[in-house]
């Protein structure tokens, strides 16, 4: 291999094209992917309260939804098929252009490079590549509201033969669900540059000193996310072709023979299997929430860790767990289908696996727990936006125990209850992992720090709020609600769990209200925030020893080397309660 | 330091709601139902127990372990605690697991009991029908050339087979009381989703595919049937009853049905 300096820059570029637009700089990148991500998920929540208005008014006329939506919301009420494609696309936004996004690209582009001490990614074109590879398939996923028939209707999981037949099986699954279908393409493609990047630079581009049990948690999240992503988005790209194979060239590996939607008969398919699609995009899918959460776990593990001024809790045991949630994350993905009609035997293995799974997230836990034990904990926002992540780690973790028994599944399938969980674990935990890192890395991304009071009250108005928002789902799941219902007035006993929806959607105006005081904050303390000094956390790892915001190449022409562990937090002896990564190895430490 | 009260409060509401019962099951009607609330309530008091501690512990470190001005202790952890906490959680885990499996090997890999009376769910945007092989107990054979929903035939019967002119369609579906019930599924369209709370049991019903499912109702009465799984625009709408009738009152259903 190369040394990092043969392929990359050492000089800026200029001109505001080559080093705001195009640029191969991995720190302009991943602020990039960081926005592209911050305008999705303002994007994804807007639907969702769209979503929530419809489903407690169904019936209510709002002037500008039919301004917006001159057919799907004709005279102002929402039709159905409407609320189904705002789900649909509030899940592909969420979980493709914010949860995978924003963790990995985002903030490992920025900070994965800087952490192991390299100048930059290993491939600084095909990581501009993959940005804007990303962008486009983001523009093409939002293109789906605008064509004929609107977006598709058929939710983030595209089940066939509803996603398979073309217009027939409902509005939107014409030209919407095809844009859906390239947007994903598209997509997978840009992750796959970026995992082979990550991976790259990963095992490539440590400095001096920096072996594998020295890399900060962080770094060990991101690499086995990119692994992850490297082989759950290469399969859910061919499923995605074949699909759209199946869409647009009548071949059939989803649709059976002897179909007949809306009274007319299909005879151009025969032989395709629509549980084929389940299991290859399950198989994509499962992975995929440790993709959004895995990144979360490693900035809490390093919060946790700085702000109590305590090393972390069993190292050694945490990369453990991070590499087994990662091979197990592929043995699971069976526990989606327990009521699919597949193989009933299946499920029992998928099941004790699912539960295996359970096992090293629990380490984590406990991990952290211990972590905290006699350190001296800072309540900084960033600290508590990490302290609220495994508060709501457990509580989305624990509804799995449930979920994982395809005994209890026989009636939680399809319920609140299921909506209820992947929120708080994959939804709400990913995202305080998100607000965590960006309170904690702001001042080296923008040399300026966020205002502390303004980040505090937005903490616990999100905090409580998401709670509010989340925990009655898992009782309307309890009464029997099913998920992806535009309206609750048809099936009799859902008229009583109409008050528990309207309490959740108030909830989630008022949360989604509270996000106002974080922009307010953000684009606030970008330009007027107080000046950061390079080390504000007296953390330890290498990003903290290069000015804020570092030089084009990071480390200004000057080779790091690592002499100690990325936790060394209140070592006896020593003369302050942190020793840099960087420090000489006289200083003492046991990493 | 707010964060500890506030983790505590919002422990002890969801705690509190999940003891009284504010929303929850509507009662079992079937002896897997029972079983299945049994499941449930075991999975509850140890997840229920998890939850507290690992909510209460974090509140506590938040207090106890707050900036007072002592230095943080020194240590890299314990390998005891870790394998201690390892073992214990992967056998509660898998415990859990194992003591449902017979619930689920009575529904999925029990066969449905010789004298079962079989009847043929078939599924479609947005509507059920159901189809009863009587008095022969033969189904007969169906063509989709012959569906034909406004004239009362959504299943396609061809009246032309002796087996077929005598089957029962009903838009609901109606079973007697304490009698093993065989649904033999197929949907027409997209996949759709069998669910009775009050069973306790749902199927998904995928086109292309027969999918049977079996169990015994024990209570009289009238239980709606929501589609649980997307299957377009009227998935909302797609509702239906399952009606669990007397013998006597089942026969004479029958009986009135083929008069018509």
């Amino acid at each position: 291999m190369s040394s990092p300096s043969a392929h990359t820059a050492q000089h800026a570029p200029h001109g505001f094209i080559r080093k705001y637009i195009f640029s191969l700089d991995h720190k302009v990148i991943g602020l990039q992917y960081y926005f592209l991500g911050l305008f999705s998920v303002f994007l994804g929540m807007s639907l969702s309260l769209l979503m929530r208005y419809h489903m407690v008014n169904p019936n209510v006329a709002v002037s500008w939804f039919g301004k917006l939506w001159p057919t799907a919301a004709a005279g102002g009420v929402m039709t159905p098929e409407l609320y189904l494609s705002l789900m649909t696309m509030h899940g592909t936004i969420m979980v493709f252009f914010v949860l995978t996004t924003v963790p990995q690209s985002g903030f490992g582009n920025y900070f994965l490079p800087i952490q192991i001490g390299a100048e930059d990614m290993a491939f600084p074109v095909l990581n501009m590549m993959s940005f804007w590879t990303t962008f486009l398939a983001l523009v093409v996923m939002v293109s789906a509201f605008f064509v004929q028939g609107g977006a598709p209707l058929s939710g983030w999981t595209a089940y066939p033969p509803l996603s398979g037949a073309g217009r027939i099986t409902g509005p939107g699954e014409g030209m919407g669900q095809n844009l859906w279908l390239v947007s994903i393409a598209i997509f997978c493609g840009a992750s796959l540059m970026g995992a082979i990047n990550f991976i790259a630079t990963t095992v490539d581009l440590r400095c001096k000193g920096m072996t594998l049990m020295r890399m900060p948690l962080t770094c060990w999240t991101w690499l086995v996310t990119a692994i992850l992503a490297l082989l759950g988005f290469a399969v859910l790209l061919a499923a995605g072709v074949l699909l759209l194979l199946d869409r647009m060239a009548g071949t059939s590996f989803f649709l059976p023979a002897g179909l007949m939607i809306n009274d007319q008969i299909l005879v151009s398919h025969k032989g395709g299997s629509p549980l084929l699609w389940q299991h290859l995009f399950w198989f994509f899918g499962h992975p995929e929430v440790y993709i959004a959460i895995l990144p979360g776990m490693g900035i809490t593990s390093q919060l946790l860790s700085t702000f109590s001024r305590k090393p972390i809790f069993g190292y050694k045991a945490m990369v453990y767990a991070i590499l087994s949630i990662g091979f197990l994350g592929f043995l699971v993905w069976g526990h989606h289908m327990f009521m699919s009609g597949m193989n009933p035997y299946s499920a029992m293995a998928f099941s004790v696996l699912t539960m295996a799974i359970g096992v090293p997230s629990a380490i984590k836990t406990f991990n952290w727990i211990g972590t905290l034990w006699g350190g001296k904990i800072h309540f900084d926002t960033a600290m508590l936006f990490a302290l609220g992540f495994v508060s709501l780690f457990v509580t989305g973790g624990v509804s799995g125990i449930f979920l994982g028994q395809p005994a209890l599944d026989l009636y939680f399938h399809d319920t609140y209850f299921v909506v209820g969980h992947f929120h708080m674990i994959m939804g709400v935990a990913a995202i305080f992992g998100m607000f965590a890192a960006t309170f904690y890395w702001f001042p080296k991304m923008f040399g300026r720090m966020m205002n502390e009071p303004l980040g505090k009250i937005h903490f616990y108005l999100t905090f409580i709020g998401v709670y509010a928002i989340f925990t009655p789902m898992h009782f309307l799941g309890i009464a029997g609600n099913p998920r992806r219902y535009a309206d609750f007035t048809n099936v009799e006993y859902l008229g009583k769990l109409i008050p528990v929806h309207q309490f959740m959607s108030w909830a989630a105006y008022a949360t989604a209200a509270s996000q106002i005081i974080f922009l307010v904050n953000l684009f606030w303390s970008m330009r007027k925030g107080k000046p950061a000094p390079i080390n504000p956390w007296h953390a330890t790892s290498l990003e903290w020893t290069v000015p804020s915001p570092p030089p084009h190449d990071n480390f200004a022409g000057v080779h790091p080397v690592v002499h100690h562990g990325p936790y060394e937090y209140s070592v006896p002896g020593a003369a302050e309660d942190f020793i840099m990564q960087t420090d000489p190895a006289s200083v003492h430490s046991e990493g | 330091m707010l964060l500890a009260p506030v983790v505590w409060v919002l422990t002890v509401v969801i705690v509190y709601f999940f003891a009284a019962k504010t929303w929850w099951f509507p009662p079992p009607i079937s002896q897997h139902g029972l079983a299945y609330d049994a499941q449930f309530m075991r999975t509850l008091i140890v997840v229920g127990i998890i939850f507290f501690l690992a909510q209460f512990a974090l509140g506590y470190v938040i207090v106890r372990f707050r900036n007072d001005g002592r230095r943080a202790d020194y240590s890299h952890g314990n390998n005891r605690l870790e394998t201690l906490w390892t073992s214990a959680t992967a056998l509660l885990f898998i415990g859990l697991v194992i003591m449902g499996t017979k619930i689920w090997a009575a529904v999925h890999f029990d066969e449905a009991p010789p004298d079962a009376i079989p009847i043929e769910v078939m599924a479609k945007q947005f509507a059920w029908s159901f189809r009863y092989p009587v008095p022969d107990g033969k189904f007969g054979r169906t063509d989709l050339h012959l569906v034909n929903d406004a004239a009362g035939n959504p299943m396609g019967i061809d009246d032309k087979d002796p087996a077929g002119a005598d089957d029962l369609v009903s838009a609901s579906l109606k079973v007697p009381v304490g009698k093993p019930i065989n649904l033999i599924m197929h949907s027409r369209d997209v996949i759709h989703n069998f669910f009775v709370p009050e069973l306790r049991m749902k199927q998904d019903i995928v086109p292309g595919m027969e999918i049977p499912l079996h169990f015994q109702a024990d209570q009289i009465g009238i239980y709606e049937v929501p589609c649980s799984e997307l299957c377009g625009l009227g998935h909302f709408q797609m509702r239906t009853t399952m009606q669990v009738m007397s013998v006597a009152d089942f026969e004479q259903w029958k009986q009135q049905q083929a008069q018509k």
